[in-house]
């Protein structure tokens, strides 16, 4: 298990070397800069500012310069908000959009998971039905209307929620349904079609021949087995959620990671945007090695190795 | 309570699909004494498991009893309430199924399982019935039990597994033990080894026991009483020895035809039996094996053979065994 993880990390580091070094090239094939916004700085000035930031040296010693920071775990300073580190900038940013997204995880597991379920539990009743039909659309109706959609109808047709910030409570529920819609969906097709598969298999007859009661049967012998597709999709979503999504914190004027990034690079914050995109790609890599662990506890034949 | 262990009265089930009413059941009546050991043989589909199942009053959906009794050990099965049923089930009668590889759950261990049905039925705690467990993997013959009870389904053989299954159904110490093909999905070797097993618990444990196969072999070196099968109605039934040595249905000399003959030293011709499998969707109106049947009357087209009893133990349907249907039979054979 620790052999495991070791070498899962050392892979994950050259996966973040790559990133970090693609990201850096794609930064220079990006036209505009960062000094060229409303109104364009003088050509001293322009000079002075890129001596500061480092951006005069050839790029060879620019990604030098770039990686060594990196490894100690410096990330730069933003070039827009003057003097603010990018670390300092992700880490205040990162936990308003935790708890946002983690609210919608934790709502589209337990919502997902549970519809799923009860899809299957009556398959082809009308239950079923309503279940596949909102699933679909679900994952049909990109992220936008959804949100479009909310703030018409409970913002300003009802008048019932805030449309903006993140305040109270009541500014929660907007965003978490919105973000929480798709993977809701997904989880509950998924665990839909897993869970059919999963009562029909030999060992659900076995639990019924021993006198196990439908519910204990459902909730020991099916669900465990059946949830554990659920697992492997949470490495990724945890990562995504977690992290904000940009859509969804730009419409509700949510400040966090994900409404930082956008700004980050319509402004050509190239440091910023280095940092976060290093960061998320982080963030992917250990959720998906904490999956990989969670599912060899839920499923005792995976080998990891 | 009827002197009977089990007795299953003229029961008829059907199955109804979409495509129509499977008549998977048509007038199946068994008896079985305490002690018993009854095989069941005959052809793929012809109602052997779903007999069984009947008797756990596990039938699968879209199956409905239409007519007829079940009883088991005094209790009324075809009047019981899933929950009245559940107290039964693992308890007085319990089953193995044919493929021991899908039959366990994978994610729990071996120790879990057969615990759960301990726990289930009787008052033991977790400790005592961690025990029992052990207990119980020693007496199907695996060695280590400790160490297994800590292992997991994919860690075992086939061979192991099926003796898992063994233990699981044998921990209420049940009146009747019902192998659904217990064999079939294992290593020649392999089954050999589980059919001695289980005949040693059949000495050990004196229960009943109700043996499905389509492998004649297997009943012969095991079961006292054979039920012949076919197209959802019991053809023969007799004691091994009269089914072996005087069968009387022609499905069931076409059945001792077409295996190996346990007596047979020379290499004998084996003749399979022809035509293929009655349409349970349409049944023929008359006898069910008329179809294949080498000496099919008029009779037998139209109407559906009575039982005919040859000795105490032994009866069959078939027009050739009634006299006087075989007497007045004034049209002849038909073909
Ligand atoms: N769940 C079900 N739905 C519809 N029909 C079924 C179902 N289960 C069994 N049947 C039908 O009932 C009949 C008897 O099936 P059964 O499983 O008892 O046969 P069997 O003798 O055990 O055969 P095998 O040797 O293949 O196990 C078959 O015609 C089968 O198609
Ligand atoms: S009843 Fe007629 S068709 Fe059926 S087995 Fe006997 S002889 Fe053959
Ligand atoms: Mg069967």
């Amino acid at each position: 298990m620790a052999k495991y993880i070791v070498k899962r990390m050392a892979i994950g580091m050259v996966t973040l070397l790559i990133v970090s070094t693609v990201t850096f090239f794609l930064m220079f094939l990006v036209p505009g800069g960062p000094f060229l916004a409303e109104k364009a700085p003088s050509a001293a000035t322009l000079k002075a500012l890129e001596e500061k930031y480092g951006l005069d040296k050839p790029v060879p010693v620019q990604y030098k310069n770039y990686m060594l920071r990196l490894l100690k775990g410096d990330l730069g300073t933003s070039l827009k908000q003057r003097g603010r580190e990018v670390n300092d900038i992700i880490f205040t940013r990162l936990p308003v959009s935790a708890r946002v997204g983690g609210w919608a995880i934790l709502v589209a597991v337990v919502l997902g998971v549970t519809l799923g379920s009860v899809a299957a539990l009556n398959r082809g009743k009308a239950i079923d039905n309503v279940i596949v039909f909102l699933s679909t659309c679900g994952i049909a109706v990109p992220g936008f209307v959804v949100c479009t959609v909310l703030m018409y109808f409970l913002g300003a047709k009802l008048n019932i929620l805030p449309t903006f910030g993140l305040t109270s409570y009541k500014h929660y529920i907007m965003p978490v349904i919105a973000l929480s819609f798709y993977p809701m969906s997904y989880i509950s097709r998924l665990m839909r079609s897993c869970m059919l598969d999963v009562l029909g298999q030999d060992y659900m007859r076995t639990a019924k021949a021993k006198g196990v009661s439908q519910w204990a049967a459902l909730f020991k012998h099916a669900l465990r087995n059946a949830i554990l597709p659920v697992v492997t999709y949470l490495g990724p979503l945890l990562a995504y959620t977690l992290t904000g999504s940009f859509i969804v914190e730009k419409i509700f004027t949510i400040p966090g990671l994900g409404d930082s990034f956008i700004s980050s690079i319509t402004g050509r914050d190239y440091p910023l945007i280095m940092g976060t995109t290093i960061f998320l790609a982080f963030l992917v890599i250990t959720m998906n090695v904490v999956v990989d662990i969670v599912y060899k506890l839920v499923d005792p034949r995976i080998k990891l190795g | 309570m009827s002197e009977y262990l089990v007795d299953i009265q003229n029961l008829r089930l059907s199955f109804f699909t979409p495509a129509g009413e499977v008549k998977a059941l048509n007038d199946v009546s068994i008896q079985m004494k305490q002690g018993d050991v009854l095989g069941i043989v005959g052809e793929s589909g012809s109602g052997k498991s779903v007999t069984a199942y009947s008797l756990m009053g596990l039938v699968p959906e879209p199956g409905r009893i239409l007519s007829g009794s079940i009883i088991f050990n005094g209790h009324r099965i075809h009047e019981m309430s899933e929950k009245e049923l559940r107290q039964i089930r693992g308890n007085e009668i319990s089953i193995i199924f044919q493929d021991p590889m899908t039959s366990l759950n994978p994610v729990f261990t071996i120790g879990n399982q057969i615990e759960e049905v301990i726990l289930l039925h009787t008052d033991k705690n977790r400790k005592e019935a961690r025990e029992r467990a052990e207990e119980l993997l020693s007496l199907v013959g695996i060695n280590e039990p400790k160490k297994r009870l800590r292992q997991y389904p994919h860690e075992l053989s086939g061979g192991m597994r099926q003796r898992v299954m063994i233990a699981i159904a044998l921990a209420c110490e049940p009146k009747l033990l019902i192998a659904d093909e217990p064999t079939t999905a294992l290593d020649v070797t392999i089954q050999a080894q589980i059919l001695e097993l289980m005949n040693e618990l059949k000495e050990k444990i004196g229960m009943s026991i109700i043996m499905i196969t389509h492998d004649l072999g297997v009943v012969a070196s095991m079961c006292e009483k054979i039920a012949v099968m076919y197209a959802g109605k019991i053809v023969e039934y007799g004691t091994a020895e009269e089914i072996f040595y005087n069968p009387q249905h022609e499905y069931t000399k076409g059945l001792l035809l077409s295996i190996p003959k346990l007596t047979a030293t020379e290499h004998e011709k084996l003749i399979p039996i022809e035509g293929t499998p009655v349409d349970m969707l349409m049944p023929p109106q008359g006898c069910p094996f008329a179809p294949r049947c080498q000496n099919t009357m008029k009779i037998c087209l139209k109407e559906m053979p009575p039982y005919t009893d040859i000795n105490e133990d032994h009866y069959s349907a078939c027009w050739l065994l009634q006299k006087q249907a075989y007497m007045t039979m004034k049209d002849g054979v038909a073909r």
